[in-house]
């Protein structure tokens, strides 16, 4: 079974029905690219995934368990990081207190060799562990929401419009680390990016969303030489 | 001299009084973002209880500390209910103000019930005994054991309230609460659960605050926390909301500026500006410093 597994959901906010029976998989350690224009509904999904809409129709199934009824903080506790749009960091808390939030609800003992391991990672954060975190840059912030998800040490990450209000530069380091931090934890993710081009780069299959409904899908590569992909969301 | 370090001293005395249920406001507004403004009234009724407790009238009153010590624990558990049972189905993101409107409302009622309670015809003001000595520290010295005590017990909850924040887990669970809710049922934090002890551990102190204030008067009645909460959201508004540290200080200096208007308003011949005065001052304050005297400015890039 796929580690993640949507099954006809249908849901929106309030009287607004935005997903109309999506079905979606992604697979222990892959990478999942959803595309689609403003307003198709993939932030939805992701929230919709994460128990942040409501009642939501259809099922949602995560490792095997029904999670479709479960309250958000359980389905992170199962194992699903998200970092929603527009970074959801803790704006007044410190860089490295919002590292150890990431991992409040862990009882191992590697949290502080987590900790330096994503300082190293990602330096800017290491220069600024005291500092904090709502007076960073957007992408310094980024970064931060990013590497707090993954101190959760989660199965599943899911990260919504990564590249929003970055510099080119910036977006393509960040997919650059994104794609190393995949191959090297096998961590599977689901990537909502209007960059579909960065996206695809590191994904191992995509797909496309159109008023709330999967219209294509298959492989990274497949989908970057299917000419209406290419049309829509690659620019060329 | 004499004169002024009496009402400076004295000025104190009441300072800690604001400054302790400023402490309990403060908390809330951390863990929540709003105003409590029942939280007087909610130390009123622990004050009562408390009272009730230790009552010597049928020779079965329980010694006062442990009094206070039931009292508070009741207080928390009675807060955490409060918190479930009113005002967790009118949180709502869009309209913030439900929730303020629902604490004025409890503000009113539990009064009311309070009054009901214990207040018997001919029996309108009560006497709390007090666990401190009473007298000055020494003759040679101008200050009330019960200044000096109620000082110490709250720099004590200063330090314990800044050591639950800073140094746990749960403390740092309460902050990401209070920062951004969504973000911390993200990371697995059960919101719910952190607004239930925030409102518990403030509904504690303010039954501490309140019960240790009636002791230092000859009698309380229905009407002990009213005026108080005023001058606590002075003294909150002065430090800044977001500062335990800043609600003491704040409450100090209301309690400091009303005490020396009383005495040196008499002299320029106006009684009754000591209600203003305090607040000329918070005004100043805040129009230098919006965020208070330790408020965080909140610098957030978008």
């Amino acid at each position: 079974m796929s580690l993640l597994e949507l099954r006809d959901v249908q849901g929106g906010y309030g009287p607004v029905q935005v997903l109309q029976g999506l079905d979606l998989t992604v697979e222990d350690g892959e990478v999942m690219v959803i595309l689609g224009a403003n307003g198709a509904g993939k932030t939805t999904t992701l929230r919709a995934i994460c128990g942040l809409l409501g009642k939501i129709g259809g099922q949602v199934f995560f490792d095997d368990a029904d999670i479709t009824r479960a309250d958000t903080q359980d389905i992170a506790r199962a194992g699903i990081a998200h970092v929603p749009q527009g970074r959801g960091t803790f704006g007044e808390l410190t860089v490295e207190e919002n590292l150890r939030i990431g991992a409040l609800m862990r009882r191992d003992g590697g949290v502080a060799a987590d900790i330096d391991r994503w300082f190293e990672q990602f330096p800017r954060l290491g220069e600024r562990r005291t500092q904090a975190a709502g007076s960073m840059s957007g992408g310094e912030q980024q970064m931060l929401a990013i590497a707090r998800a993954l101190m959760s040490r989660p199965r599943l990450l899911l990260l919504d419009e990564p590249s929003l209000g970055l510099a080119p530069l910036i977006t393509r380091d960040l997919f650059k680390r994104l794609g190393e931090i995949n191959q090297a934890d096998g961590l599977a993710m689901l990537v909502v990016e209007q960059n579909a081009s960065l996206a695809l780069d590191i994904a191992d299959r995509g797909c496309v969303l159109e008023t709330g409904s999967i219209v294509a899908a298959g492989p990274a590569s497949q989908l970057m030489s299917d000419e209406g992909v290419r049309k829509a969301y690659l620019g060329f | 001299m004499g004169l002024f370090f009496d009402q400076f001293v004295n000025g104190i005395g009441r300072g800690v009084v604001y400054a302790a249920l400023a402490l309990a406001l403060v908390l809330i507004y951390r863990t929540t973002g709003l105003l409590n403004f029942a939280q007087g009234e909610m130390a009123l009724f622990s004050t009562f209880v408390t009272w009730w407790l230790a009552d010597k009238a049928d020779g079965q009153g329980l010694p006062i500390v442990l009094a206070i010590v039931i009292s508070a624990a009741l207080a928390m558990v009675a807060g955490a209910i409060i918190e479930r049972v009113l005002i967790r189905p009118v949180m709502s993101d869009k309209n913030p103000l439900n929730v303020v409107i629902v604490t004025l409302g409890m503000f009113l009622a539990i009064n009311a019930l309070a009054a009901l309670v214990f207040i018997k015809p001919g029996r309108e003001a009560l006497k709390m005994p007090s666990p401190f000595p009473s007298g000055n520290v020494s003759d040679s010295v101008g200050i009330s054991s019960a200044t000096l005590w109620f000082t110490l017990i709250l720099v004590a909850q200063c330090v314990l309230l800044w050591l639950l924040f800073q140094k746990t887990k749960v403390g740092l669970a309460l902050r990401a609460v209070a920062s951004n809710p969504e973000s911390a049922r993200l990371v697995g934090i059960d919101t719910n659960r952190m607004l239930m002890l925030g409102w518990a551990l403030a509904a504690g102190l303010g039954a501490v605050a309140g019960s240790l204030v009636a002791g230092t008067q000859t009698g309380f009645d229905v009407s002990l926390m009213q005026q108080t909460l005023v001058y606590a959201l002075a003294g909150a508004a002065l430090g800044g909301f977001d500062s335990p540290v800043g609600a003491v200080v704040g409450g100090l200096i209301v309690g400091v500026a009303e005490s020396l208007t009383v005495q040196y308003g008499h002299y320029i011949g106006v009684g009754g500006i000591e209600l203003i005065v305090p607040f000329g001052l918070i005004l100043v304050v805040l129009l230098v410093k919006p965020n208070g005297l330790f408020g965080r400015t909140i610098v957030e890039r978008v």
